[in-house]
């Protein structure tokens, strides 16, 4: 059972991801995304982190793709056009990740005696993760709400428009015009 | 309990389940049309069966007797996913949500819910964010103005709320101390509705209640239809069983809704109870239909009372209103439940 | 029965490799972005898998902090792009090659 629901999920998964190296349009890719980070959601039900399955679905599929989603509509992203680089790139990292893919598979398998995983291994209870969180890992947890924070300050500057930034206009000397004119027509 | 036994339990609740909700999103849309005929002095449907009863059994004819169109333009595979995917997450989120306490019929006891997880909120907040996509691609894949802005303006608004919708339902995490909706609504015995923990639980019903309805694109938020400007908004370009679709997943999101403030803030199915065993098993049933049924009532009361929000009106009141009242209402309950653990949590 | 946990791990490792393949190979800034995340989620595969043969909730904890890492990494990141694509109207990496922005 276990192993026909790894073989499943993982299946899924693997035929995402290379389903996202294979379309040309990049709302497909997010899509084929999307498909990968949910049936990692369901190894992870398998291994028992049912806890992490669920925030897993909730903040990458839910969230963060969903902004990627967002991006690839507001930009109106077409076709990817294939280049000089792209074939250059294609030529090389093609063999070099083959050739890295299996020689991490190849040591994988050479110290493939490691102990078995059984299916719901893990405590993945929400009260015993978050004891943990707040109280062995609170500075890091600390530490990653300044990061979250510089990051919201730095998407809002970055994304904002130009022109947000306080610039003499370039209707400054006509206002100025029309005001001395208003002020000289009080004054008679 | 065999597993055979608890397979076809499982296949009639989950049956008996999609049916009733089916059957309660083909209502709401009769309630909705009756209820706003008679705030603006109309009848409503009424040539129908009696009230205008059989009028959704109208409806759903006409939908599947309608030509299908599909344009020359769009995205075919996503056009036709897309209404799939909101109606299949709108359906599947109703599968964690309980109705009642347990039920005895000859030998089988059995809890009146599909199945009981403890982390059944998450599950629940994890499916309806997956609704988004449905939205979103049929926006983008439509190939039309509209429907893009549509899908752009849904999108938007569904990340920016589900922030303050999440932050709302901590303070009810707090006081129940569980991820388990049977187990949020058991703490709440006695009258101790989290809506009643004044201020903290009320000021969180109310972020919670007007962030959902943002989630669920209805007034005043409905911007992403917003049909004096978008025609329809991301439903433009469908027809048909498709846009049929679109609508039945609106309306059972609105019946998810319903069911999640019922059972985190009002006690879900906690009434009184008396009478035979039936009559006790069946009484909370009731309690919680008339609770769903008073928040779909809400709905309805709202979309003809308030106008639609402009849409940076709308960006500002979530990000710049909602958000820093979620946060503050989260911080100072759990600082009050961590220094007096005694007054607030019932047990 | 229970698989080795080698099994994840090779999946963990297939998922990182196509992140990698993926990064290099593809032209859309926003493909290479996913590809990145494509990454991430390969590492998280395997902490949570080295947590389940330990036993251990601490691997758990890490996933937490790399998705953290992650939805920063997406605000910051597509804010960059939608400021590239304001000024230069492309999305193509090959045509983004001048130090400003």
């Amino acid at each position: 059972m276990h192993l026909i629901l790894f073989l499943f999920f993982g299946g899924i998964c693997v035929a995402g991801a290379v389903n996202l190296l294979v379309q040309r349009h990049p709302i497909n890719s997010a899509l084929s995304l999307v498909v990968v980070m949910a049936s990692l959601a369901g190894e992870y039900l398998l291994l028992g982190a049912e806890f992490v399955a669920a925030i897993q679905v909730i903040v990458y599929a839910g969230a963060i793709m969903v902004l990627f989603i967002f991006t690839i509509m507001l930009l109106n992203a077409g076709e990817e056009v294939r280049s000089k680089g792209s074939r250059v790139a294609a030529m090389l990292g093609v063999p070099g990740v083959m050739i890295a893919g299996v020689l991490i598979a190849w040591i994988l398998l050479r110290h493939s005696n490691t102990a078995a995983v059984s299916m719901f291994a893990l405590p993945g209870d929400p009260r015993a993760i978050a004891r943990l969180l707040f109280r062995d890992f609170l500075l890091p947890f600390e530490v990653t709400s300044v990061l979250i924070l510089i990051a919201i300050m730095g998407a809002v500057v970055l994304a904002s428009k130009p022109e947000a930034v306080a610039r003499p206009s370039a209707a400054e000397p006509a206002q100025r015009e029309v005001r001395e004119l208003v002020a000289s027509g009080r004054e008679r | 309990m065999s597993i055979t036994t608890f397979a076809i339990i499982s296949i009639i609740k989950s049956a008996a389940v999609v049916f009733v909700l089916l059957t309660a999103v083909a209502y709401s849309v009769w309630l909705e049309r009756k209820v706003s005929a008679h705030i603006q002095n109309r009848w409503g449907p009424t040539r129908v069966g009696p009230f205008g009863l059989l009028q959704p059994l109208a409806d759903g004819v006409k939908f599947i007797f309608k030509e299908d169109l599909t344009q020359p333009y769009v995205y075919k595979t996503l056009y036709i996913a897309s209404p799939i995917i909101a109606v299949v997450f709108a359906i599947t989120a109703i599968s964690v949500i309980p109705f009642g306490n347990s039920i005895t019929i000859g030998p089988i006891t059995t809890q009146l819910q599909i199945t009981d997880l403890n982390i059944g909120l998450l599950v629940v907040l994890g499916i309806t964010s997956m609704g988004v996509y449905g939205i979103a691609l049929a926006g983008w894949s439509s190939n039309s103005k509209y429907s893009l802005l549509g899908g752009l303006r849904a999108s938007a608004q569904m990340i920016s709320y589900e922030v303050s919708l999440g932050l709302s339902l901590i303070p009810v995490l707090i006081f129940a101390g569980s991820f388990s909706l049977r187990e949020i609504v058991n703490k709440q015995h006695h009258l101790h509705w989290n809506f009643f923990f004044f201020p903290f639980g009320t000021l969180a019903f109310f972020i919670y209640l007007i962030s959902a309805y943002a989630e669920t694109n209805r007034t005043p938020f409905d911007l992403p239809e917003a049909e004096s400007e978008l025609v329809a908004g991301y439903h433009t370009e469908y027809s048909a069983m498709k846009f049929a679709m679109f609508f039945m997943a609106e309306y059972s999101n609105m019946v998810t809704v319903a069911c999640l403030s019922t059972l985190l803030f009002f006690g879900g199915w906690l009434g009184p109870v008396f009478g035979p065993p039936i009559v006790q098993s069946l009484l909370p049933v009731l309690w919680f239909c008339l609770k769903v049924f008073f928040f779909m009532f809400l709905y309805v009361w709202v979309r003809w009372t308030l106008p639609r929000f402009r849409y940076d009106q709308l960006m500002a009141f979530g990000w710049k209103v909602l958000l820093p009242a979620a946060i503050a209402n989260l911080v100072l309950a759990a600082l009050v439940v961590a220094l007096k653990p005694g007054i607030w949590l019932v047990n | 029965m229970a698989i080795p946990l080698s099994a994840y791990l090779i999946l963990s490792g297939i998922l990182f490799t196509c992140g990698v393949l993926g990064f290099l190979i593809k032209r859309n800034i926003i493909t290479i972005f996913m590809s990145i995340e494509l990454m991430l989620n390969g590492v998280n595969l395997s902490f949570v898998a080295f947590a389940a043969q330990w036993h251990s909730l601490s691997g758990q904890i890490f996933v937490f902090f790399v998705m953290v890492v992650a939805a920063a990494e997406a605000a910051v990141g597509l804010a960059i792009i939608i400021a590239v694509y304001r000024t230069r109207e492309t999305l193509n990496v090959d045509q983004v090659n001048l130090l400003k922005l």
